[in-house]
């Protein structure tokens, strides 16, 4: 198994004239927890959908989860794990219920489906909630939740965008204790985020600029580099010099 | 007499209390902040003021008319930007401005000087449908539409949420136009950050207001040393400082984890404790909006 999870090379999206995704090259490797940044209109969310499986690029190239993003984004699709923006499972399911499906979504099969549930029900200290509806969990636990069935699968890689959007300073934090522990354990990480202050959470951390990456390293040396007391004042410094708008 | 007064205020949705007797006042010409994240009760408090809602509940007043039986002269007097975009997006963005003038009996030429500042940044693109625009630019046409008829008073329930850190900082300097003119604005964000940017917040949580302050008073609220730590290994050093001895709370806070000392703290003790810490730092930091809600929501 190699340590590179996700590899790209000159990934270009263009949309008739216009080229949302210009050339962005990088790689993240496995255990990481990457934060993909960017102003509005960057091109974050495009670049996000190339890398999922979800569109194809005009050109470059690149993997990911060891498939190629020029050509098999359905296996691209299976291999990886997603959380959209806020809270995507089902209210009136339980939480059995919500496993049962996505694991089904899948492609697991029975018997991997019960001991896959039995373990992260353990994991979460969810046992007892097995049956509970989803709807009526607090918005701690759902997220938990919804994290711990985008990995239900065992992805290589989890997707998360903007998962802390509109979240309690509380909850928030939680969540991001629940991705240190993951990406302790092996599982890659790749995150959007509008708080800057959960850049710094991040290994590494990238930032979209009209299209293009324009700053790459580890919280610690992009400060340096731009001479910066924080992230926010990075992404300023980076944002500002945008030409195009959203 | 104050521009929004709204004593014990509270609604219910079926068992749900959204909104738990609140009360609070904002003064003419002020930039009001209600801070929370979803399930605060922020919107529906908007919905109740701007009267398209009936309180279970308490009474409160709008430019001195009250919300249930002057509900008519509210609406003239009030601009409200909702939190979802809700523009006709099939009509142009002057369609747009001039559908709402006309609503409100009034024309884009005689509010044109109050909405200037903002309406000329997309004044060039007046022709396109709204549908067709970027978030931020259907921002400021909502916010053109929302004073179009002169409110003396501006609702705007999370302008903010989902725009990046430059354009938040933009929108709000545009705020501090409007202030300027003398309009009274209560506005809505789930960002702590933006906090600093009003006269006064109100910090909210599931239906109830946590304080009511200036952004300084809310901070000095905080009685507990703080302190910043940093390590190699944040993740690790976040379980060590909370089984150490003197520490109330310690979680992430961007760069640093924060940790909340009580009485029995001890910086060189913890610092012997936690003397195999790779990189182990400790340095004393300032509360921030942030920590004051942690520590309310804790309580």
């Amino acid at each position: 198994m190699t340590d590179i999870v996700i590899s790209v090379r000159d990934l270009t999206k263009r949309f008739g004239d216009f080229t949302a995704v210009d050339r962005i090259s990088f790689d993240v490797l496995r255990g990481e927890i990457f934060g993909f940044l960017g102003a509005n209109g960057a091109g974050k969310t495009t670049a996000m959908r190339m890398l999922c499986g979800l569109s194809y690029p005009t050109s470059g190239s690149g993997t990911v989860a060891g498939y190629d993003v020029m050509r098999e984004g359905e296996k691209i699709k299976h291999h990886i794990g997603y959380m959209s923006q806020r809270f995507s499972l089902y209210n009136d399911l339980t939480v059995w219920e919500n496993m049962r499906l996505f694991a089904g979504i899948y492609g697991l099969t029975k018997r991997e489906t019960e001991e896959r549930a039995a373990e992260l029900l353990d994991r979460l200290n969810f046992s007892s909630e097995r049956n509970t509806l989803v709807g009526s969990l607090p918005l701690g636990w759902k997220q938990k939740l919804s994290f711990a069935i985008a990995t239900i699968h065992r992805p290589e890689v989890v997707f998360l965008d903007e998962p802390t959007g509109g979240v309690d300073p509380v909850t928030r934090r939680q969540f991001w204790e629940m991705i240190y522990e993951a990406a302790e354990a092996g599982t890659t990480i790749f995150v959007t985020t509008h708080y800057m202050d959960e850049a710094e959470y991040c290994s590494r951390v990238s930032i979209m600029v009209d299209g293009q990456v324009r700053a790459l390293d580890t919280p610690a040396r992009l400060k340096q580099q731009f001479s910066a007391e924080s992230m926010d004042e990075v992404f300023r410094t980076l944002a500002r010099g945008a030409q195009r708008g959203e | 007499m104050a521009a929004i007064e709204v004593h014990n205020l509270s609604k219910c949705y079926g068992g749900v209390r959204a909104l738990d007797s609140v009360s609070f006042a904002v003064e003419r010409g002020e930039l009001f902040g209600l801070i929370g994240p979803d399930g605060a009760g922020k919107t529906t408090l908007f919905r109740l003021l701007a009267t398209l809602l009936n309180a279970d509940e308490g009474v409160a007043t709008v430019d001195g008319f009250d919300i249930k039986s002057d509900y008519r002269a509210i609406r003239s007097r009030v601009g409200y930007m909702p939190g979802r975009f809700s523009l006709y997006p099939d009509l142009s963005v002057e369609e747009n401005l001039r559908f709402f003038a006309a609503l409100f009996g009034v024309t884009i030429e005689e509010s044109y000087d109050l909405i200037a500042p903002i309406y000329k940044q997309i004044e060039p693109f007046r022709t396109r449908r709204a549908g067709k625009l970027s978030g931020g630019m259907k921002q400021k046409l909502a916010l053109s539409c929302a004073l179009i008829h002169r409110p003396s008073v501006l609702f705007l329930d999370e302008p903010t949420t989902g725009v990046d850190a430059v354009s938040r900082s933009e929108f709000w300097d545009m705020l501090a136009g409007l202030k300027k003119r003398g309009i009274t604005i209560l506005v809505s964000t789930p960002y702590m950050d933006e906090a600093s940017r009003c006269d006064r917040i109100a910090l909210c949580n599931e239906g109830h207001i946590l304080g009511i302050d200036t952004p300084e008073g809310i901070v000095r609220g905080f009685d507990k040393k703080l302190y910043g730590i940093g390590a190699k290994n944040m993740y690790a050093l976040l379980e060590r400082a909370r089984r150490a001895d003197g520490v109330e709370d310690c979680y992430p806070f961007g760069e640093k984890h924060h940790l909340v000392a009580d009485e029995g703290f001890d910086k060189g003790r913890f610092k012997a404790l936690l003397s195999d810490v790779e990189g182990l730092e400790i340095v004393e930091a300032e509360p921030t909006i942030e920590d004051m809600f942690i520590k309310l929501m804790k309580r």
